[in-house]
């Protein structure tokens, strides 16, 4: 099963070596990974997205929780929380095309980030349904590339998942 | 007043208590190097490669419990840590290695000499650093010894630019709190009061001891523990020492090489109480029928260790000995049991699979059997040394016929299985013990590894004694092929092997042969009784091979004895 696991880490040079090493040198697979500072300068947030069944799972939150930079490891898909990920896509219609990527960019409340002669780039927030939906919309348009930031997570306050 | 980066460097280790480091020198660290020249409390001891530097440092660690320290250069120096550093990670040692670097402002340029130990190491430290500023030094020294001597001990490594070890600043010894870093050490009381009632309704019990039980001190506790509930005690490799070998409960070592009951008793259980240890593949064998019918009472430091290879009924993170104290102090006061009335019947059970295949092996009178060489070692020493051990053949020996009735008394790289770890372990632990016998049991492969550091030994007047077991083969390995490959001994003859007695002499060492039983016995009684080191070459029958054995990736009962292989039987059959 997939989740997202949100770790808190002390913020020093080679912190996220440690993790992506943990990760490679066990066989454990990272899907997405984004890292940021917290409210604290000294701490940064990494949301990491991975998939193994409860054991692997359990063993990734341990393994985590023992490296000596990491201060707090949050399993989101326990607790209710929001996510969110961002993707800034480059496309390249055809001219009829265009009134058509530009209604779709508004129905998901897109936001045209720059465009050239040729080109829209749009950037688009949501969880992760949403992106995808908008990437298979916007496949059939002309996409030449897009850049996803990966899933960032935040628990609900007062409320816990059954 | 000021203090260099050097001088700082030698003052905390001296705050730390430390009297020996193991090292080698170059170019970065001539700076701490030459602070040391005129102190007089902290001694460098100067190895003849720096892999016997680490393994003396881990030797030095393990024999005491204290954390062992070495000093090397960057580069080479540095990178020829790694198989320490490694060996002492996997099997929870205690180091703190400082490594040079070359200056700050080199570091990425491929300077020479520049190695990224710290990118290097990180997989296998526990912790390490790069410190980039003089000022953060005495407080990174402190806080690596913590890391390295408390929780899950390992190994940590310090890497420190040319230009930090001679930068000025004024010296502190800061107060640390490493927020992200709070091992747990009481366990979970509601667990340990579940796992009291488990102990009680059990009526098959059986205590697996680790490596744990001696990094926590717990032997004592252990002790009572078993005692009190008598509940038979078999022992991993790192376990040994940790319960008494001539204790009538101990079953010895279990797993791949472990005794016929050791491995018959755990099969067999109703629950297991698994102390400091992580299962091991070479403890389990095939995973999915290790302990079939048991419950699994899991307690150890290391809360990735609990569950990572093995179903666990009853978890219990914390520190060893103040789990086994509060766990005693509940079976005495909150369970009665008349423990000898219950336990009869399974310690029968357990005598009776003892006295059906003790551990034995054929005696010559013409060509000399390794297991005779370390029973007679047992009998000479009475048990009161330290041994430390190569890998292969004789580690399996040395742990099958020597019972170990001390912690920290036997030395032997469990989980990486390091060739050339004993003989440095070795001078390591004699530094730390300086009256104690302390006694390498070798393999003429293994031997040859670390070999230089009779130089150490001789210099330092450390009168370690080495005890080769010549099989003239990498034994270990030709057993595997004898078995497994149809007596294709591929690569595995060591065609010339030196003459350990011109060697040892060469090295200004004694050196002695023995190529007939009735030989062992004066080579090593002379060998005790001088006091310097000796290379004792025993000629052993080099057809001879590690029995029980338990081929990989079978089930722990699955064993193969001597006398089933000697009937022409190669394939080997289960006992049950
Ligand atoms: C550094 C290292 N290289 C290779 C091995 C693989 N290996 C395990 S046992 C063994 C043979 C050891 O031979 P020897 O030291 O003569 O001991 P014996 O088995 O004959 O007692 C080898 C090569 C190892 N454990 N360590």
């Amino acid at each position: 099963m997939r989740h997202t696991i949100s770790v808190l880490v002390e913020n020093k040079f080679g912190v996220l070596s440690r993790i992506s090493g943990l990760f490679s040198g066990r066989g454990y697979n990272i899907e997405s990974l984004s890292v940021g500072e917290t409210i604290d300068p000294q701490i940064s947030t990494m949301t990491i997205v991975t998939t193994g069944d409860d054991q692997i799972i359990e063993q990734i939150t341990k393994q985590l929780n023992k490296l000596i930079d990491v201060i707090k490891v949050t399993d989101m898909t326990e607790l209710e929380h929001v996510e969110r990920e961002m993707v800034l896509v480059k496309i390249a219609p055809r001219q009829e095309d265009k009134p058509e990527v530009l209604n779709i960019a508004e129905i998901f409340r897109g936001r045209i980030v720059d465009s050239s002669q040729k080109t829209y780039t749009i950037e688009i927030t949501g969880d992760e349904k949403k992106i995808e939906a908008f990437i298979e919309l916007m496949k059939p348009m002309g996409i030449k590339e897009f850049v996803r930031t990966g899933k960032v997570a935040i628990s609900r306050e007062g409320v816990r998942k059954k | 007043m000021k203090m260099t980066g050097s001088e700082i460097i030698i003052e905390s280790l001296r705050r730390e208590g430390v009297k020996h480091i193991f090292g080698y020198p170059g170019g970065v660290v001539l700076n701490i190097f030459d602070a040391l020249y005129d102190t007089k409390d902290v001694q460098l001891i100067l190895t003849r490669h720096e892999q016997g530097a680490i393994h003396a440092a881990d030797g030095y660690a393990r024999a005491t419990g204290k954390a062992g320290v070495a000093l090397v250069t960057s580069g080479p120096g540095a990178t020829n840590t790694v198989t320490g550093i490694a060996t002492a990670c996997m099997d929870s040692i205690p180091l703190v290695v400082l490594s040079g670097q070359v200056p700050t402002m080199l570091i990425g340029n491929d300077a020479f000499q520049e190695a990224d130990i710290v990118g290097i190491t990180r997989p296998c430290t526990k912790y390490n650093y790069l410190v980039k500023d003089v000022n953060e030094l005495s407080k990174i020294i402190r806080e690596a010894f913590h890391i390295a001597t408390t929780g899950r001990p390992g190994p940590v490594l310090i890497d420190l630019p040319k230009d930090v070890t001679t930068a000025k600043t004024e010296f502190h010894w800061p107060h640390i709190d490493v927020r992200s870093y709070k091992p747990t050490y009481e366990g979970n009381k509601y667990m340990i009061t579940q796992s009291a009632h488990l102990i009680a309704k059990a009526k098959k019990p059986v205590i697996i001891a680790g490596g744990g039980v001696i990094s926590s001190g717990a032997a004592k506790e252990l002790h009572e523990f078993a005692e009190l509930t008598r509940i038979p005690v078999a022992m991993t490799l790192m376990g040994l020492g940790g319960f008494p070998g001539t204790h009538d409960l101990s079953l010895g070592m279990l797993g791949m090489h472990g005794t016929y009951y050791a491995n018959r008793t755990v099969q067999d259980s109703d629950l297991l109480i698994a102390i400091g240890m992580r299962f091991d593949d070479r403890v389990t064998g095939k995973i999915d029928a290790f302990a079939p019918h048991a419950k699994i009472i899991h307690i150890d430091i290391d809360p990735t260790s609990i569950r990572k290879n093995v179903r666990v009924d009853i978890p219990i993170v914390g520190d060893v000995r103040r789990v086994l104290t509060v766990l005693n102090k509940i079976l005495k006061e909150e369970i009665q049991e008349q423990w000898e009335e219950v336990r009869k019947a399974w310690l029968k059970q357990v005598e009776a699979w003892k006295a059906e295949r003790p551990m034995t092996y054929t005696w010559s009178d013409e060509v000399i059997k390794p297991q005779f060489v370390v029973e007679k070692i047992y009998e000479l020493t009475k048990g009161d040394a330290i041994i430390a051990t190569e890998v292969g053949q004789n580690q399996m020996w040395a742990a099958q016929f020597y019972k170990y009735d001390k912690p920290r008394t036997w030395l032997s790289s469990g989980g990486l299985g390091t060739m050339g770890y004993g003989f440095p372990a070795a001078i390591g632990a004699q530094l730390a013990h300086p009256g104690k016998l302390v006694i390498d049991i070798a393999g003429d492969g293994s031997i040859q590894m670390n070999i230089q550091e009779l130089a150490t030994a001789i210099v330092n007047k450390l009168p370690v004694k080495v005890a080769i077991l010549n099989n003239r083969y990498l034994g270990m390995v030709r057993q595997w092929q004898e078995l497994f490959f149809n007596e294709r001994y591929s690569y595995s003859h060591l065609d010339v092997t030196p003459d350990f007695v011109e060697v040892a002499r060469a090295y200004g060492a004694l050196g002695l042969r023995a190529t007939k039983p009735s030989e062992v016995e004066p080579v090593l009684k002379e060998a005790f009784r001088v006091k310097k080191p000796v290379f004792m070459d025993f000629v052993i029958d080099w057809k001879e091979k590690v029995f029980p054995m338990v081929p990989a990736g079978a089930p722990i009962d699955h064993m193969l004895f001597e006398e089933t292989e000697k009937k022409g039987e190669k394939k080997l059959k289960a006992v049950k």
